[in-house]
């Protein structure tokens, strides 16, 4: 822990980042939208009933927006943030002097990745007053916060480790950035797709009763959005052992995977940084 | 300090650098000439650990790069030709950045840093941010960077490329301090003179190719078998006549501005005194008889002509 604190490539880039306005001037803007959006649905829930209250349910329905808004804003930011950290090093010609110094390929890499997500980090944090106030109304407990706090959390290394492995095996800082999109859009669209591609074949071909669809499991044990739902409701959970007929919890094999999506990412990254000089080329 | 064995880098059928030998001693300062494409940066990113060779190897202070390329960073300072900084960081922080990625200790690093602004005489811009240095200081501050962790053998990439002629006098300043100082300096420049100046030793890329290899003066004598020597007459008509006689001698030319004759001599020093002898005694009225030096320059295009021809 304490070699990462003194990870230098992590101490420089909190450094950078947060020297500059933006970086502030962002995290009002996603505040103030948060809190709009909050008001928003307060006022509108509060006015569909004569008494003008705020149910326990809308505030449980509030917090499971806000959560699904929040993992759609990691899928949607953490590519950007990620799968330039190495290419763009190259790019201005910086990478080639940092590889000289006798800092490792894991430390760089884990400072990289690190530095990189810490923004987001610091928005998800920052929210959490926000997120508290479903506490005043109810419907949700504090373990469901600090799982959906894990769960992003958890979304943005998978996402980082991808962003940063294209980065370190692409050259171009915009090819590493599309080919990121397109594994988080296959993550978070694909595999829904595929999923339903999947039920619905199952469907056809169905000749036992009650049907099931092993393969569903496979596909949407990857989609981050089910994982999310499983937290609020699990009667997802439920469901999804009855269509796919595999007891073994679906979020477990969620993390499962992606821990080996990280470890891989991460590994390979740091194999890639540098050239292999026993092995020559 | 740096012994390169049988070292050579291919991609696909191109051949970036052939196989090269070479031993560089202690605190030598040594100068690689080549154009374009000639290997060089190819030579000096596979020293620096950056590009695995295609084949055989470099001991680096005794240190293999192929077995333990993290020892033999320890140990080398690199300045790349290109290079790019950390926009938002300032000169201290720039040089204290790189010195906690050589794991150098915070209290340390508080006073090496000084020292070597000092050093490349960027004391007065600590405090200013990277990019706003001018391209000849941000190269000294590059300079100060491949230092912060005392190297012993520095590799710079054309450290005085496209610098205005006062920052590249400022840049040698520095590379002279260094050299006495006691690094290994292993440096490479299309400035030829410059590399006269500075290196004890200089060696000739070409495609590639390592073609020469010794002191400038060596490598003069080693390959320019054709001198030029001009002599100062009181009888034009009668030296030239005299000179035409001999068959070691070519291209006689005129030069009126310097009342002087300039031809090609091919042959040994014992032949050019043989040459003055026959002069004398047939009574040629020499007053000044003289071996022209060429420069650098002209040795490194008459050597990767060859090379080009060949």
């Amino acid at each position: 822990m304490k070699t990462l604190f003194l990870n230098p490539v992590l101490n420089k880039e909190l450094k950078l980042r947060f020297r500059t306005g933006k970086t502030f001037v962002g995290l009002l803007f996603y505040l103030l939208a948060l809190s709009l959006l909050m008001i928003a649905f307060m006022y509108i829930q509060s006015g569909t009933n004569s008494m003008g209250f705020f149910k326990p349910e809308y505030s449980r329905m509030m917090f499971m927006l806000f959560s699904f808004f929040q993992v759609a804003l990691i899928l949607f930011i953490t590519p950007g943030l990620t799968a330039g950290v190495v290419s763009s090093e190259r790019e201005r010609q910086t990478l080639n002097i940092l590889l000289t110094t006798t800092q490792s390929s894991f430390s760089i890499i884990i400072g990289k990745l690190l530095s990189s997500i810490s923004y987001l980090i610091l928005l998800v944090i920052a929210s959490l007053p926000l997120y508290s106030f479903v506490f005043i109304f109810g419907g949700i407990s504090p373990g469901q916060l600090v799982q959906v706090f894990f769960f992003s959390l958890f979304t943005m290394i998978v996402i980082g480790s991808i962003g940063v492995l294209f980065s370190t095996i692409i050259r171009k800082t915009i090819v590493s950035m599309v080919s990121t999109y397109s594994v988080v859009l296959f993550i978070g669209g694909g595999t829904a797709i595929i999923s339903f591609i999947l039920y619905q074949l199952a469907d056809i071909n169905a000749t036992a009763i009650p049907k099931e669809a092993p393969a569903v499991y496979f596909s949407a044990m990857l989609n981050p959005g089910l994982v999310l739902a499983e937290i609020f409701e699990p009667a997802v959970s439920e469901q999804v052992k009855e269509i796919t007929g595999i007891k073994f919890p679906i979020w477990i094999a969620h993390i499962i995977t992606y821990m080996v999506v990280i470890i891989l990412s991460l590994m390979f990254s740091i194999r890639k940084l540098r050239p292999n000089m026993r092995k020559g080329k | 300090m740096i012994e390169i064995k049988n070292l050579s880098k291919t991609y696909g059928k191109f051949t970036a650098l052939h196989p090269l030998n070479l031993e560089i001693e202690e605190g030598t300062v040594f100068g690689f000439v080549g154009q374009n494409g000639a290997g060089k940066s190819t030579t000096f990113s596979i020293l620096s650990t950056l590009l695995a060779p295609t084949s055989g190897t470099a001991l680096i202070n005794g240190i293999d790069i192929m077995k333990k390329p993290k020892e033999v960073r320890k140990q080398l300072g690199y300045m790349p030709d290109f290079f790019g900084v950390y926009d938002q960081l300032k000169a201290e922080e720039y040089l204290d950045f790189y010195g906690a990625s050589y794991g150098i200790a915070a209290s340390d690093r508080d006073k090496l840093i000084p020292q070597l602004l000092e050093l490349v005489n960027l004391s007065h811009k600590r405090n200013d941010y990277v990019d706003l240095l001018s391209r000849g200081m941000k190269q000294r501050l590059c300079l100060a960077r491949s230092l912060i962790h005392d190297p012993k053998v520095l590799i710079l990439d054309e450290p005085a490329s496209g610098l205005d002629p006062r920052a590249r006098i400022e840049m040698r300043e520095i590379l002279k301090e260094l050299k006495s100082m006691g690094k290994t300096i292993l440096i490479s420049s299309h400035i030829l003179p410059e590399l006269a100046e500075m290196c004890d030793v200089i060696g000739i890329l070409d495609h590639g190719k390592l073609v020469a290899q010794g002191s400038v003066s060596a490598i003069q004598q080693q390959l320019q078998s054709e001198k030029i020597i001009m002599v100062k007459t009181l009888d034009i008509a009668k030296t030239i006549a005299f000179l035409e006689e001999n068959p070691r001698i070519t291209k006689i030319e005129l030069l009126e501005e310097k009342n002087g004759i300039q031809f090609l001599f091919k042959g040994k020093e014992k032949d050019q005194q043989e040459l003055l002898k026959t002069a004398i005694l047939n009574e040629i009225p020499i007053i000044s008889f003289s071996e022209m030096e060429s420069n650098l320059e002209d040795v490194f295009m008459e050597i990767t002509k060859e090379v080009e021809f060949s």
